[in-house]
C-alpha cells in the first residue's frame, strides 16, 4: 500500500495546504460539535441548559443521577447489553462456520448460495415486521420464552439480519489463510475440526472482531423491531425505547435526554475505538477488490 | 444514523483451494457448517418474506389477527386500494426524494472530505477522522435526539445563536425533512469518507507518476486516471447508501414524531409501521412492504449488474 502524495502536491502548493488544513480542522470541529453539545448538556446543571454558553463552570451529575435513578434506565441498559452480547457471540460463531464452508469447501450450489447471500443483504428487513410479529406471537403460545415481549426473539431477529453481511465480510479473512496451511495440517494428521478451531480460528480472530462490531451496532441501535416485538412489557424494553419514554413534549428534560444519549453512545464508542484498527484492515481488505 | 457500519462488500474473487477428489466430503461438511445460519435465515428472513406477500393478499385487520373473523382472500385489492390512495404516492415520492438527497449529500461530503484528507498533514487528518468516527458511532436514536436538541424551538443553541427563539424547525414539511437529512448525512458520510480514503490511498503512486510523465495535467490525471480506478468503489458506496437511506426509520420516526404533522413527513418504512401497527390494517401494511421490497430488489439487480460489468465472477 503505497502512500500516495495525492494528486500532485507540489512544493509550491504549501500555502494551499495550509488553507486545506484550516478547512479540515474547522470541518472536524463542526462534525464533532453535536457530540460535544450532547456531553456538555448532560453535565450542565439544570439552570444552564437553555444557555448557549459553550462551557460550564459547575458541571454536575444531576442529569445522570436522574436518568439512572428513574424509569428503570439501568434495567433497559442491561437488557440492551444482554441482547447485544448474545447477538455478537452467536453471530461470530455462525458467520465463522458459514464463511469457512463458503470459502474453503467446494460443493455444488456454492455460487447460488453466494448470490443469495448478496440478495439477502438487500431485503428491506423493516418490511418484515408484520409477518415476524405474528410469527413470534404464535411461537409464544407454545414456547413463552420466545414469544412477544421477550428478549430472546429480539436476539434471533437481530442475529438473522446482521448475519448475511457478517458472513460476507468474514469470507475475505478466511480466504486469506493460505491453503498450504490446511494441507500441512492434514498431513500432520489433524482432523478438519481441529484445523478449524486450532489453526483457522486464531488466524481469523481479527476479522471476527471487525465483523462483531457490525452485529453489536445493529443490535444496540435497533428500534423498530424492539418497538414491534416488545410493545407492552415495560420491564423488557431496551435502550432506544427507553429514550422515547424520556421524551415528553410537555416537560422537556433535555439534560436528562442528553445524559441518556451519552450513556447510549459510550458503549458503541468504546467498541469502535477497540476494534478501529481491525476495522480499517477489514475495510481496506474489502476495498482492494 | 444508518449505523450498519458496513464497509464495501469484499471482493468475490476468492478461490477455494481446488480439491476435486474431496468434493463429495466437502459437500457434507459444508452442509453441517452452513446449517445453523441456514435455518436461521430461512426461518426469520425467507419465510417471513413469503408470508409478507401472503398477508398482502388478504383482508387482514385486527379482527382477523385475533381470530374473531375468518380470513378473506381478496387478491390484489390491497394493492388497488394502495395505488388509488394519493397519500401513498406522495409518501413514495417523498421517500425517493428524501433518500436521494441523503445519498447525494453523504457521497459528496464523504468523497470531498476523503480528498481533503489526502492533502493535509497527519494531525488535521486525525482530528477529522476522530470526529467522523464519533458521528459514525452515535446510535440513530441518540443522534436524532441530539439534533432535535440543537434545533429545539426554545432550548436549542441554533435558535439562540440566530436569535430565532420559538421557531420550530420540525413543524414545516421541508425544514423537517431538511433537519432529518442533515442528521442522516452527518452520521453516514464517515462510511463513504473512510472507504474512499482507503481507495485513494491504495492507488499506487507509480500510476500517477506515469500519467504525469506522459504530460497529463492535474485535471486529466484526476478525471481520467484516478476517477476510473475509484469508480467501482464509488458504485458500491452509492448502492450501499441507497439501501440504507431508503430504509430509514428511526430518524424520521423520532425527529418528526411519527411522520410529521398530518403525516406529511412520512417515508415508506414509517408509513408501513403506522398503517400496520397504529391503524391495524396489516394487509395494507404488508402490501406497502411488498412494494418496498420490489423497489429495493430492482436496486439489487442494478448492483449485481454493475458488479459483473467490473469483472466480477462469483
Amino acid at each position: 500500500m503505497a502512500t500516495v502524495s495525492m494528486p500532485l502536491r507540489k512544493k509550491r502548493r504549501s500555502p494551499g495546504r495550509l488553507v486545506a488544513e484550516i478547512v479540515c480542522c474547522v470541518i472536524a470541529a463542526m462534525v464533532a460539535f453535536p457530540l460535544y453539545w450532547m456531553v456538555l448538556a448532560a453535565f450542565k446543571p439544570a439552570g444552564e441548559i437553555q444557555s448557549a454558553t459553550p462551557w460550564t463552570f459547575a458541571p454536575s451529575l444531576e442529569s445522570f443521577e436522574r436518568v439512572l435513578g428513574s424509569n428503570g434506565f439501568g434495567r433497559y441498559f442491561l437488557n440492551s447489553t444482554i441482547v447485544a452480547i448474545c447477538v455478537v457471540a452467536l453471530s461470530m460463531l455462525l458467520s465463522f462456520l458459514s464463511a469457512i464452508a463458503l470459502t474453503r469447501f467446494r460443493f455444488k450450489g456454492r455460487t447460488v448460495l453466494l448470490v443469495m447471500l448478496l440478495v439477502a443483504q438487500m431485503v428491506p428487513v423493516e418490511a418484515l415486521t408484520i409477518p415476524l410479529f405474528f410469527m413470534v406471537q404464535q411461537v409464544g403460545t407454545s414456547v413463552p420464552a420466545f414469544g412477544l415481549n421477550q428478549l430472546a426473539p429480539l436476539v434471533l431477529v437481530n442475529l438473522a439480519f446482521s448475519l448475511p453481511f457478517a458472513i460476507w465480510m468474514l469470507r475475505g479473512f478466511v480466504a486469506a489463510v493460505p491453503a498450504e496451511l490446511e494441507e500441512a495440517a492434514a498431513l500432520d494428521g489433524a482432523s478438519r475440526m481441529r484445523f478449524t478451531w486450532q489453526v483457522l480460528f486464531p488466524l481469523v480472530a481479527p476479522g471476527l472482531v471487525a465483523t462483531s462490531v457490525l452485529a453489536f451496532i445493529h443490535a444496540w441501535n435497533d428500534f423498530l423491531f424492539a418497538q414491534t416485538l416488545i410493545f407492552s412489557d415495560v420491564d423488557n424494553r431496551v435502550l432506544p425505547q427507553a429514550m422515547r419514554v424520556f421524551y415528553k413534549p410537555e416537560e422537556l428534560d433535555w439534560g436528562g435526554i442528553m445524559a441518556g444519549a451519552t450513556l447510549m453512545t459510550i458503549p458503541v464508542l468504546i467498541f469502535f475505538i477497540f476494534v478501529q484498527r481491525h476495522l480499517a484492515s477489514g475495510i481496506s481488505g474489502a476495498v482492494k477488490g | 444514523m444508518t449505523t450498519q457500519l458496513a464497509p464495501a462488500a469484499p471482493d468475490l474473487e476468492v478461490q477455494a483451494p481446488r480439491r476435486p477428489a474431496r468434493k463429495k466430503r466437502d459437500g457434507r461438511a459444508a452442509a453441517i457448517y452452513l446449517l445453523p445460519a441456514g435455518i436461521l435465515l430461512a426461518a426469520l428472513m425467507a419465510y417471513p418474506l413469503f408470508q409478507l406477500v401472503q398477508i398482502s393478499l388478504y383482508d387482514y385487520n385486527q379482527p382477523q389477527a385475533s381470530g374473531a373473523e375468518p380470513l378473506v382472500f381478496i387478491g390484489a385489492d390491497n394493492y388497488i386500494e394502495l395505488f388509488g390512495d394519493t397519500q401513498f404516492w406522495s409518501v413514495l415520492v417523498s421517500t425517493i426524494l428524501f433518500a436521494a438527497v441523503c445519498v447525494v449529500g453523504s457521497l459528496l461530503v464523504g468523497t470531498g472530505l476523503a480528498v481533503l484528507a489526502t492533502r493535509v498533514r497527519a494531525i488535521p487528518r486525525m482530528l477529522l477522522f476522530l470526529a467522523a468516527l464519533g458521528a459514525w458511532a452515535t446510535p440513530a436514536m441518540a443522534g436524532s435526539y441530539v439534533w432535535l436538541f440543537l434545533f429545539d424551538a426554545n432550548f436549542g443553541v441554533v435558535n439562540e445563536v440566530l436569535g430565532m427563539q420559538g421557531h420550530s424547525w420540525t413543524f414545516e414539511r421541508f425544514s423537517a425533512f431538511g433537519l432529518v437529512a442533515a442528521e442522516v448525512i452527518w452520521c453516514s458520510f464517515p462510511f463513504v469518507m473512510v472507504t474512499m480514503y482507503a481507495g485513494i490511498k491504495n492507488i499506487s503512486s507509480e500510476i500517477i507518476e506515469a500519467a504525469q510523465l506522459d504530460g497529463a495535467t492535474w485535471r486529466r490525471t484526476a478525471t481520467q486516471v484516478i476517477l476510473p480506478i475509484l469508480k467501482p468503489l464509488l458504485v458500491i458506496a452509492t448502492i450501499q447508501s441507497i439501501i440504507w437511506d431508503f430504509k430509514l426509520f428511526t430518524q424520521i420516526y423520532v425527529m418528526t414524531n411519527g411522520g410529521g404533522v398530518a403525516g406529511r413527513n412520512l417515508v415508506l418504512n414509517v408509513y408501513t409501521y403506522q398503517k400496520a401497527f397504529a391503524g391495524e390494517e396489516y394487509g395494507l401494511g404488508a402490501a406497502i412492504g411488498v412494494v418496498m421490497t420490489v423497489l429495493l430488489m430492482l436496486i439489487t439487480v442494478v448492483y449485481l449488474r454493475t458488479q459483473r460489468r467490473s469483472g466480477w465472477q462469483p
